[in-house]
């Protein structure tokens, strides 16, 4: 026993050297899985806190970009406004039942909640985005989160106030997306090279695919409503050994300076994932 | 100013600028990114016990890490130099002399070919490290190596820019009282 505690004393520093290097490594294989609600709440208010001083600061220098972003997002919605559009027969009169439409929460399928960018990474394997909303505002993990211009990414840590979201722009991130032009719906990740352009798998060579072709979010990806701008086609890629497609997409969020941001609640998700949880599974 | 609180500062310091400043700079290649926060664990003084520099590497490296997100992955580098770094200074300088009469490693206390290779070496494993954890998932060696030579690289660059702006003043230890 003596010389147990001996050789221990002996070779302390190095013993130290693994019990740190283990704690370290412990720390980052558990953050993706198992990091768990306290120590993730005071971690994230800390430096959420920092960071939103921080983005004060910066926001005034993005003020111009910010507002063009925005601008342009308004000009789109009025769009979309019953003004905007004739209807081929004026006779008739499109009433809308307001309180159908509100109170039982049945319709609406989707809610909004923007929410301020006060941390933001481009530059490393795995970017992170931490927004100033919390659970306190309503946010719950897997949220979809979409800016002005396109998707941004998908909530997974929420503290009191703020949230933190994996970004378009992870590794692990990957998104269901389909080609405006012919609706085929493949998969979107991010191979973590340039934070411009994100890649799209499993387009059959079937479709017809030209540069410059929108891609939106399709109806499977839960988290975000269907018909959200992914991006725009840049290069077409085939893959010699199998009959897809590889698309490169230039993503439509200018990740850079993203400012705001909006949550997306999908009201009704949770009762589609527990009907999709029924399903018999084959034995 | 005492030794204390000359690091307690530097903490805060270098945690800020790589967090608020560097980390902000867009990418000009995938390959490049500029590190300049192992710094900290490179100027921290002579006579701290060799435990003493290893748990400030690690509160060091687990702080930076909330901020940037990636909990453990900048820590286990920064330990790992910190372990290294008394060896490397045992083959690099006269002890007895320098060891005694100067706080930290710098330009003064070990010159400049002792300080630039025990820089070189540190920021070399540091980043290799860094790298090698951050593609363990990814694995591909071109990436690996390009990675590492560039980042060491500009991370050299921005070390000497440090130590050109702020020179330090290598103080002799029995000096201060």
């Amino acid at each position: 026993m003596r010389n147990i505690i001996a050789f221990i004393r002996q070779f302390f520093n190095f013993f130290l050297f693994l019990v740190l290097m283990g704690i370290s490594l412990g720390i980052l294989i558990n953050y993706n899985q198992t990091y768990q609600a306290v120590f993730s709440n005071i971690a994230n208010e800390a430096t959420g806190k920092v960071g939103a001083q921080y983005n004060s600061v910066e926001y005034y220098f993005r003020l111009k970009k910010t507002n063009e972003a925005l601008v342009a997002e308004n000009a789109e919605l009025r769009g979309l406004l019953k003004q905007s559009f004739e209807g081929p027969d004026t006779s008739s009169v499109i009433k809308i039942d307001s309180l159908l439409k509100d109170t039982l929460g049945r319709v609406r399928k989707f809610q909004f909640l923007s929410a301020k960018v006060v941390n933001n990474d481009i530059s490393d394997q795995n970017n992170y985005i931490t927004l100033y909303r919390g659970s306190k505002q309503g946010v719950t993990t897997d949220m979809g989160v979409i800016g002005p211009q396109g998707i941004v990414g998908r909530v997974i840590l929420v503290s009191n106030n703020y949230c933190r979201v994996m970004s378009l722009l992870n590794r692990n991130t990957k998104v269901s997306a389909m080609t405006k032009n012919g609706f085929y719906t493949g998969l979107a990740d991010w191979d973590g090279k340039d934070p411009r352009y994100i890649t799209l798998h499993n387009i059959p060579k079937s479709a017809k695919v030209k540069i410059g072709d929108s891609i939106l979010t399709s109806n499977l990806s839960g988290s975000f409503p269907p018909g959200i701008m992914v991006g725009t086609v840049a290069a077409i890629q085939g893959d010699p050994g199998s009959g897809f497609y590889e698309l490169k997409i230039k993503t439509s969020t200018d990740f850079y300076s993203l400012q705001y941001a909006y949550l997306v609640d999908n009201v009704i998700w949770a009762e589609q994932k527990q009907l999709e949880a029924k399903t018999p599974k084959e034995k | 100013m005492s030794s204390l609180l000359k690091n307690i500062f530097r903490f805060i310091l270098f945690i800020v600028v790589q967090v608020y400043i560097l980390n902000k700079v867009p990418p000009v290649h995938q390959f490049v990114k500029p590190y300049i926060y192992f710094l900290f664990i490179l100027w921290l003084p002579f006579n701290m016990n060799r435990a003493g520099q290893m748990f400030v590497a690690f509160i060091f490296g687990l702080t930076f890490d909330y901020f940037s997100g990636t909990p453990g992955l900048h820590t286990m580098p920064c330990v790992f130099i910190a372990y290294l770094r008394p060896f490397l200074l045992n083959l690099l300088i006269p002890q007895e002399t320098t060891q005694l009469s100067f706080a930290e490693p710098s330009v003064k206390s070990m010159g400049w070919a002792s300080y630039g290779t025990y820089v070189l070496i540190l920021t070399f494993l540091h980043i290799a490290l860094l790298v090698f954890i951050e593609w363990m998932e990814f694995g591909d060696f071109v990436f690996f190596i390009g990675k590492v030579t560039a980042t060491t690289a500009l991370s050299l660059i921005l070390i000497f820019i440090a130590e050109m702006l702020f020179p330090r003043q290598g103080k002799h230890r029995t000096n201060v009282a």
